[in-house]
């Protein structure tokens, strides 16, 4: 009798056991067929239409024909412009961090507390500031200064603002990347050039950048996907409609790959007639994304064995 | 001497360093100042009475405080011309949005419920899933499925937004519609679930960080005494990983609400008050997104806009706290001390 009850109780056990772990393992396989799915009917729809000349022309009769190139160069100012503007920044906020500041210090939980919240900043946000500091404040400042002919010339969108509001986005992506890089640094590293008779600045330059230059390059890989993905804070802070040329300076806005798809697919006048384009734009995007994350893991890949040997 | 530049360099670099991290710093309190200073004009001009922080717990109480708020300013507007509202607190706290008309008028109440009714659907959705995936990863998974899975989510996580907000529009608005029989294309429902899209991955990581750093020594334990897989699962991993689990669906409202592209593209759009979940919607930050290129620089319009930013500012950031603490203050701090 006992071992009846106890028998039963196996069986029991094992059908819930076998529900506890099917049904979580549904949700995660529900993962990877989103992932599929969207990729499949993004390559797809976007394939056939994605041809040389689309990616080296521009686009032509009110843009339903034509190519993106304009877009591509855009995306490529673009993110350039926000990696001068914020990779350096990033990069010796993360040394100061894992360096110079002592853990407790105030300095340094302000500075980790503002490097967080920066990361919870709503994109669409990024876009209001740069819109009221960057244009309204510093662009139009340097036109009152600069200029006297009342007309506007950086008090206006362009792709100069909208970089730096990029990079401003980015700076966390940066910070938090070349930290982790840095962390990976021995210690006995660090020891040996001090006990050398080397200084701190001396040690951080000649031992620790070196040793962390691939988390650096990690870091500004993320930072440009993530630059290059978003379209929230350069709505209007720069990006244009289109633009008959590429930007001549930085005082001129500018296309873009991620607010072209937006623009093609809610705005233009025959929605339908340009799907394909509107695909083969996402395509491009979504290329563009992949191999730069692509990279970013590979080189971490890197890191972490080279830690190991 | 040659001791004395040396030193000089040392002193310059570290104070280079220090300087530029301070900008991290500097840009948050800029945010916080220029996204709050566009909206001052909205409490000066029309009504110099309400001050900024009256303004801020109207907005974060919502309809509760709603009705106490229209009768003040009711009174106030009765001593006044009423020509151009402009954006007082009555106009503010009404239902409708319709900004560009000759008698404009800026009622939240509309933004409010749409930015809350599709975060709603998107952590609905993206909560169960996230938080079940990562289960499954961090306590059941084979290997070769952790490994393959992992790369997934990043992948998902490296979507940019507009991509799932064109997928949304082009595939699955039509998918939605046919499969209930819906009366509109794009709505609330549709920018809900391409919003969980966005929102999975964060509920995911944080998720699986908070179960795989469950001491090994509590399921061992659990597991020694007799329990299977999952009840060890189900009553040890995932209670010590509350916490943890709680911060991620927190940090995932905040994406949700602060979202600009996926919404925008997918959710028609309409400055709507209803409860109906297939209705078309206008969030608040898809309101910002589509009405700002077009306003001009200092109208009421633009003001309110800038004020839409600074309520999801000030929401998101919030939220950001609240999981901060969550994460920090992990339960499993209990468990290891015994």
């Amino acid at each position: 009798m006992t071992g009846k009850k106890y028998s039963f109780d196996m069986t029991k056990r094992k059908i819930y056991g076998a529900i506890a772990y099917a049904i979580p393992a549904f949700f995660a396989f529900l993962i990877v067929a989103v992932v599929v799915s969207v990729m499949t009917n993004i390559v797809m729809g976007g394939w056939s239409s994605l041809t040389l000349d689309f990616l080296l022309g521009a686009p032509e009769e009110g843009m339903t024909k034509g190519g993106i190139f304009p877009a591509i160069i855009g995306t490529f100012l673009l993110v350039v412009i926000m990696s001068i503007a914020g990779v350096p920044i990033g990069t010796l906020t993360a040394i100061y961090l894992s360096e110079y500041a002592s853990q407790k210090s105030i300095i340094a939980r302000l500075i980790r507390f503002a490097v967080n919240t920066l990361a919870g900043v709503p994109a669409i946000v990024f876009g209001l500031f740069g819109l009221g500091f960057f244009i309204q404040f510093v662009g139009s400042g340097v036109d009152r200064a600069l200029y006297s002919d009342g007309e506007l010339h950086w008090g206006q969108p362009n792709i100069l603002w909208a970089s730096l509001t990029m990079a401003l986005l980015t700076l966390p992506v940066v910070i938090v990347a070349v930290e982790e890089a840095i962390k990976t640094v021995p210690r006995e590293l660090r020891e040996a050039s001090l006990a050398l008779g080397a200084t701190k600045w001396q040690t951080i330059r000649k031992v620790v950048i070196p040793n962390s230059i691939t988390g650096m390059l990690t870091g500004g890989i993320l930072a440009v996907s993530r630059g290059a993905g978003e379209v929230a804070p350069i709505l209007f802070t720069g990006a244009a409609y289109f633009l008959p040329h590429l930007p001549k300076g930085l005082s001129d806005q500018f296309m873009e790959l991620g607010y072209h798809i937006y623009i093609m697919a809610t705005q233009s006048p025959d929605v339908e007639a340009t799907r394909g384009i509107q695909y083969a734009t996402t395509l491009v995007l979504l290329i563009l994304t992949f191999a730069l994350n692509f990279s970013a893991v590979f080189l971490r890949y890197k890191l972490r064995k080279r830690i190991i040997t | 001497m040659m001791k004395k530049r040396f030193r000089l360099s040392e002193f310059l670099a570290e104070k280079i360093i220090t300087a530029t991290a301070f900008i991290s710093f500097a840009f948050i309190v800029l945010i916080f100042v220029f996204v709050f200073r566009e909206t001052l004009p909205i409490f000066s001009a029309p009504e110099p009475a309400v001050s900024n922080e009256e303004m801020g717990e109207q907005e974060t109480y919502g309809d509760v405080q709603m009705s106490d708020a229209e009768k003040a300013s009711e009174v106030k507007q009765q001593n006044k011309i009423e020509l151009d509202e402009g954006a007082s607190l009555k106009n503010l706290s009404s239902d409708r949005w319709q900004p560009v008309s000759s008698k404009p008028k800026y009622g939240l109440v509309p933004l409010i419920i749409g930015s809350l009714k599709v975060s709603l659907i998107a952590i609905l959705f993206a909560a169960p899933v996230g938080i079940l995936a990562a289960l499954f990863t961090a306590a059941f998974a084979p290997r070769w499925a952790k490994e393959a899975l992992k790369p997934v989510i990043e992948i998902l996580a490296g979507f940019p937004s507009v991509v799932i907000g064109f997928f949304a529009l082009v595939v699955m608005a039509t998918f939605i519609q046919d499969a209930f029989g819906l009366e509109y294309r794009l709505n609330a429902f549709v920018g809900g679930i391409a919003l969980a899209f966005a929102v999975i991955p964060i509920i995911f990581t944080i998720s699986e960080d908070a179960i795989a750093a469950v001491p090994k020594n509590l399921t061992e334990a659990s597991l020694a005494l007799g329990a299977t897989k999952w009840q060890t699962a189900l009553k040890v991993v995932l209670p010590a990983a509350t916490p943890g689990i709680f911060a991620s669906v927190i940090l995932g409202i905040g994406r949700a609400f602060g979202e600009t592209m996926i919404v925008l593209m997918a959710t028609g759009n309409a400055a709507l008050v209803s409860a109906d979940l297939f209705e078309p919607v206008r969030t608040m930050s898809a309101t910002i997104g589509a009405e700002m290129a077009e306003v001009v620089f200092g109208e009421t319009h633009y003001n309110v806009l800038f004020l839409i930013g600074s309520i999801l500012f000030l929401f998101t950031f919030t939220l950001n706290a609240i999981a901060e603490i969550f994460i920090r203050q992990r339960l499993m701090k209990k468990f290891k001390g015994n």
